[in-house]
Formats: structure tokens, C-alpha cells, sequence
């Protein structure tokens, strides 16, 4: 194969079939997904339409029964579980719609939880800041740039604006190639959702990520390089029809 | 936090139980040696053993100083001790006995009695203290003590007209003597002049001769003979024995005996005290897994960040160990502070002391199956988190 001359492709999803059973109906029918390094793709979707199962592929928490899986550079389908635990760890950042924190950690160690099970990132995160943690409060301070804030209270005094910001800050440590915010705002009321995307757009501008943002409201989409749907990507909806 | 201190409770009591049994077996076993033969009035061998060597409980009924001085005549008996008992001190057993028992008696691997201070009676009325007798009651060489007549802790009526002198007191032996006062038989055929019975007498003041502190009764005797071998002709002779009902056992049987009876007590404690282990282990796996629902959340953030089952596993594994680790030390610190508590009442009531002694081999090993015990039931959280982590991913769908 011709290696294409263009960005290097982190997201390559082709027919790929999944079922949480192996006798339900499949969640995820046929779908294919391209994202490129540096792209911001919004993948809209209502719920049910399969976004979480995508998600859950494409960070190789499973692998689908039929297709391919590429996330970037690494054959999900041919690797093992230890693998491709590897790969996330090392690549991807997620946020999610709420609950991202774990509520008996502080918030530095929330923050710096990847660098944990990632050398890489830990290892990325000290040539920018010198430590872990102080690249911890960087992230931190830019994402709190107006509240001035103990890093190492609990979580559970934070509003839920704050804990984004939190697992914001937690994603984006030592620089993952691959950003994925799961409905990151939908918590969120309309001020701090506005905020919340500047910082997120801000941050992830300076760190070169790419990232896949995936929503039911299309308010944001216009942020983003290229808005991909759900039911293109899965046929799984047509087979039903 | 409950857990921990269930485990800590359970610990204790399965140490503590363990400590107990292993030093009253040695303890038992160490209370005497160098007797051939017991010989008290007929009643059981343990009841005998019971009252002449542990001091617990009454003999049923006394023997004749003439059936003591014919046995201790007969050939083949090297020495005898006699022993009269029946009087009590605050709570401590009075024992009348012979001078020889200074030098005959033995305890433990052959040791026989040391003195500390002081030395053996020589007057009617001087006594001789165990080493506890002269701690809990704070008595020196002259020091005068009243006996009470009973063996009643709380006893009222007391020879308070003869008082005894204390003229020594003996080492640390970690037997009963410890606990006893001992006096010559005169001194407690002196202390009984003009008494009827329990009662003193109204008006009749004998005087004390030579002739009338001549016991005509004792309580039992102990017997060492020339030759080992001839302790079962020795025993039969004395089983047989004509003009009184007599027992004669060997204080090594008897010993052995009792210990049976105790250790069958001594096993169901044990028993007990695991299955509160089993209890505590038990308590711990429900709030484990009681929790894990709320936990779901926990686990799909850690496999988004990264963490592998292994990990997930890992950490909820490491988590039951540890809450038993601490379990294991609180309960140690419960136990020692216990065994420290508790010595001295241990030792003042049941006679028992209990070192403070690092846990040894059995006990290191109890902590460790115990240790083993936890993981094992920190796999079932383990895996019912794998389960629901393979069903939820990274977001839980709730």
C-alpha cells in the first residue's frame, strides 16, 4: 500500500459491525470513520445512535465482531487487549459529559491520573513543565485563568463547570495526539458551556491535538473543521428501516 | 472503617485465644515435676491434681497423718511431702507443709524452689510467701499476716489471735506456689487450737505444746521414689491401702488428663474465633461489593485514562489486602494492649501468665493464610468489577 502524502490519518474506521452480544441485534453496522491529524471533527448524533459504542472502539475498550480499526497507526483488530490499553493510555484524551473525576482524589492527582499508567505522557508533560505536576497547574491556571484555586482540595467541593475544566486539564496532559470530548457540555448551562469551549478550542489550538468532538447540539459545530453524522457513519439505522 | 475493625476484633480474639491455650499448656506442664505419686483422700485424679498442685477448688476429705506417716515409711519411698490446706491469706491458699518441700519440690525442667529473701520456717509461726503473694500484697521478710479460716477470698472469720511472721520469700516460679503462703504443719495445727470445726471455741485456752500440734490430718501427700519402677507397685499399694480410701496418681497423667478436658474448651474457642475471622472476611467482601455499584463510575474513568482490567483488578485486590493489613495490625495493637491489661488480673485469678512475646511461627502463619484469606476475597470484587467494566466501557449508561 501507497502510503497517502497527506496528514497521517489517526482515526480510520472501515465496516466495521459491532454487538455488545453476540446475539443482539449490532450497534454499530458498517460504519466507517476518517479523522486526520489536526482536524476538529463534530460528530453529531442523537443518543442511541451508537456514539458510545464508537467510542468505546475507537479507544479500544472493544474491538468489533467484522472491519478495521486503525487509531493512530495501530491495528486495533491485531492487537491485545494489554495493547491497545497501551495505545489509549498513551494517544487519547477523553472528556466526558459528566462525572469524570474520581470524587477521593484531589485535583492535582485527577489531573495527572494518565501520567500514571502513560510514560509517555509523563514523560511529555515533564519536558514541557518539568514535572508532572507543574504541568498540572499550568494546565490548570490557563483553564482557571480568572479563579484563583487550591489544586489539591478534593473534587467534590467543585461545581460541575469546574470539574470539566478538571477533566479538561486531565485529557490534555502530556499531550495526547487525540482529544475525544464525549457531550462535554451538556451538563453545562449556557455561560459556562460558552466558556468551557473557548478554553477547551484555546488549549487544544496550542497543543496541536486533534480532536473529536461528539454531540447531539449542533450550537457549536460551526468551530470545527468538518461535521460528520452518525447516521452516515452507521448504517445501522437503514438496516433497521 | 467498620471492616477494619471487625477484622482487628477477629485478629485479636484468634491470637488471644491462640496465646492462652499455648502458655496454659505450658504453664500446665510446668507446675510440676520430680513427684512420682499424688496421694490425697479418693475422689477423682483430676480433683485431686486440682487442689494439691493448682490450689483450685477443696479436697472432698482429708487423709490421717497415720496412713501419711505408714506410706511414707514403706520401702522404695525416697521423700514425701505432706501438704494441709484449707486456710486462706486475702484471697492467697495457705499451705501447710514440711521443710522438705523447700528442698524436694520441683517445678518446670527440674528446678527447685529459690528463695529470694529469707529463708524456710523454722518457728511455729513463721511463713514462708510465693513471689506473687509478696507483689500483690506488698510483704517483707517479718512482716506479720493473718490467716483467715476458709478459702474464701472475703472470709470473716480469722486467727486473728495467732499471727505468723513472714520469715522468706520465694522467686518467680510461675506456678501456684507463687500464690501460696506456706507454714509448717504445726503452725496449722497451732492456728486450729481451740477451734470446733469453723467455730471458735467460747472459753477453753489450751495451751500450745509440742503435743497437740501434732496434725492428725492432712490434706494429700506427695510421693518421689528411689526407682521410677516402682511407681505402679507404689500406686497399687496405696489404691489398696487398708485401714483408709486412698488415691494415689501420677502427676503426669492427670496433668495430661486435664489438659484434654480443657483443650476440647480450648478447640471450640479456637473453632469460634475463626469463624468470626470467616464472619469479619465475610463483612468485608459484602461492603466491597455492596460498594462496587457506585464504583462503576470509578472503574470507566480508570479504563479511559488508560488502566488495563489487570489494573482495575489490581487496585481493588490491593484494596481488600490492605484494609486486612490494617485489620491485622489494629488487631495486634488490640491484642498486646490487651495481653498488657489483662496480665495481671490473668495471672492473679486463673494463675496464667501471658508474655508478651513477638507472635510465633503459628501464629505469623495464621496472619498469613488470613492475608491469603483477604485475597482470595478480593478476587470476587475483582472480577464482578472486570464484568461490569466489559459491559459498561468507558461510560456508564445510567
Amino acid at each position: 500500500m501507497i502510503k497517502p502524502a497527506s496528514k497521517p490519518t489517526l482515526i480510520d474506521l472501515e465496516g466495521v459491525d459491532f454487538a455488545w452480544h453476540a446475539k443482539a441485534k449490532p450497534t454499530i453496522k458498517s460504519a466507517h470513520l476518517r479523522v486526520e491529524e489536526h482536524e476538529h471533527v463534530f460528530l453529531r448524533g442523537a443518543s442511541g445512535s451508537g456514539k458510545s459504542t464508537l467510542l468505546n472502539i475507537i479507544g479500544g475498550i472493544v474491538t468489533p465482531q467484522q472491519g478495521q480499526v486503525n487509531i493512530v497507526g495501530h491495528d486495533f483488530c491485531q492487537l491485545t487487549e494489554l495493547q491497545r490499553d497501551k495505545v489509549r493510555a498513551n494517544h487519547i484524551g477523553f472528556i466526558f459529559q459528566q462525572f469524570n473525576l474520581i470524587p477521593y482524589l484531589s485535583i492535582l492527582e485527577n489531573v495527572t491520573l494518565p501520567c500514571r499508567f502513560s510514560k509517555l505522557r509523563r514523560d511529555n508533560a515533564i519536558k514541557r513543565s518539568g514535572s508532572v505536576i507543574e504541568e498540572a497547574i499550568y494546565l490548570l491556571s490557563r483553564l482557571y485563568a480568572k479563579g484563583k484555586f487550591s489544586f489539591d482540595r478534593t473534587t467534590s467541593e467543585l461545581s460541575v463547570g469546574q470539574q470539566q475544566r478538571v477533566a479538561a486539564a486531565r485529557a490534555l496532559i502530556g499531550q495526547p495526539q487525540l482529544i475525544i470530548a464525549d457531550e462535554p457540555t451538556s451538563s453545562l448551562d449556557y455561560d459556562a458551556r460558552e466558556a468551557f469551549m473557548t478554553l477547551l478550542f484555546d488549549e487544544i489550538k496550542l497543543s496541536g491535538s486533534t480532536l473529536l468532538y461528539v454531540s447531539h447540539d449542533p450550537t457549536h459545530q460551526h468551530l470545527f473543521d468538518s461535521v460528520v453524522d452518525m447516521s452516515v457513519i452507521n448504517q445501522h439505522h437503514e438496516l433497521e428501516l | 472503617m467498620l471492616t477494619i475493625f471487625s477484622i482487628a476484633m477477629s485478629v485479636a480474639l484468634l491470637l488471644g485465644v491462640e496465646k492462652v491455650r499455648v502458655n496454659a499448656q505450658s504453664s500446665f506442664a510446668n507446675t510440676i515435676s520430680g513427684t512420682d505419686l499424688i496421694v490425697g483422700a479418693r475422689s477423682g485424679s483430676i480433683q485431686l491434681l486440682l487442689y494439691s498442685v493448682f490450689r483450685i477448688g477443696d479436697a472432698t476429705n482429708n487423709i490421717s497423718f497415720q496412713s501419711y506417716q505408714d506410706i511414707a515409711q514403706q520401702k522404695g519411698v525416697k521423700w514425701t511431702i505432706p501438704i494441709s490446706l484449707g486456710d486462706s491469706h486475702r484471697g492467697f491458699r495457705v499451705m501447710g507443709t514440711s521443710r522438705d518441700y523447700f528442698s524436694v519440690y520441683q517445678y518446670g525442667e527440674q528446678r527447685t524452689l529459690e528463695f529470694a529473701s529469707g529463708k524456710q520456717f523454722e518457728g511455729v509461726f513463721d511463713a514462708v510467701i510465693g513471689s506473687e503473694v509478696a507483689n500483690v500484697l506488698n510483704y517483707a521478710i517479718g512482716d506479720q499476716v493473718i490467716v483467715s479460716h476458709g478459702t474464701g477470698s472475703a472470709s470473716f472469720t480469722q486467727h486473728k489471735d495467732k499471727p505468723f511472721v513472714i520469715s522468706g520469700i520465694l522467686k518467680h516460679t510461675g506456678t501456684p506456689v507463687d500464690r501460696t503462703l506456706h507454714v509448717s504443719l504445726a503452725g496449722i495445727e497451732a492456728m486450729h487450737v481451740n477451734w470446733q470445726g469453723a467455730v471458735k471455741k467460747r472459753k477453753a485456752s489450751k495451751a500450745l505444746t509440742e503435743a497437740n500440734l501434732q496434725p492428725e490430718s492432712i490434706t494429700a501427700f506427695l510421693v518421689g521414689l528411689d526407682s521410677k519402677i516402682a511407681s505402679f507397685k507404689m500406686q497399687r499399694y496405696i489404691n489398696e491401702y487398708k485401714s483408709e480410701p486412698l488415691l494415689a496418681i501420677f502427676p503426669g497423667i492427670a496433668l495430661h488428663e486435664l489438659w484434654n478436658l480443657m483443650s476440647v474448651a480450648e478447640k471450640a474457642l479456637l473453632i469460634i474465633s475463626m469463624f468470626v475471622v470467616l464472619a469479619a472476611l465475610t463483612g468485608m467482601l459484602a461492603v466491597s461489593l455492596a460498594g462496587l455499584n457506585e464504583r462503576r463510575r470509578e472503574v470507566a474513568i480508570l479504563r479511559s485514562v488508560g488502566a488495563s482490567h489487570w489494573h482495575i483488578m489490581g487496585l481493588l485486590i490491593t484494596e481488600t489486602v490492605l484494609l486486612t493489613i490494617a485489620g491485622i495490625l489494629l488487631g495486634l495493637a488490640l491484642l498486646y494492649s490487651g495481653i498488657w491489661l489483662a496480665q495481671p488480673i490473668i495471672e492473679k485469678n486463673y494463675g496464667l501468665f501471658i508474655p508478651i512475646t513477638a507472635p510465633n511461627i503459628r501464629e505469623l502463619g495464621m496472619v498469613c493464610v488470613l492475608l491469603t484469606a483477604s485475597f482470595i476475597v478480593g478476587l470476587v470484587p475483582a472480577y464482578r468489577a472486570y464484568k461490569n467494566s466489559l459491559a459498561d466501557g468507558m461510560s456508564i449508561r445510567s
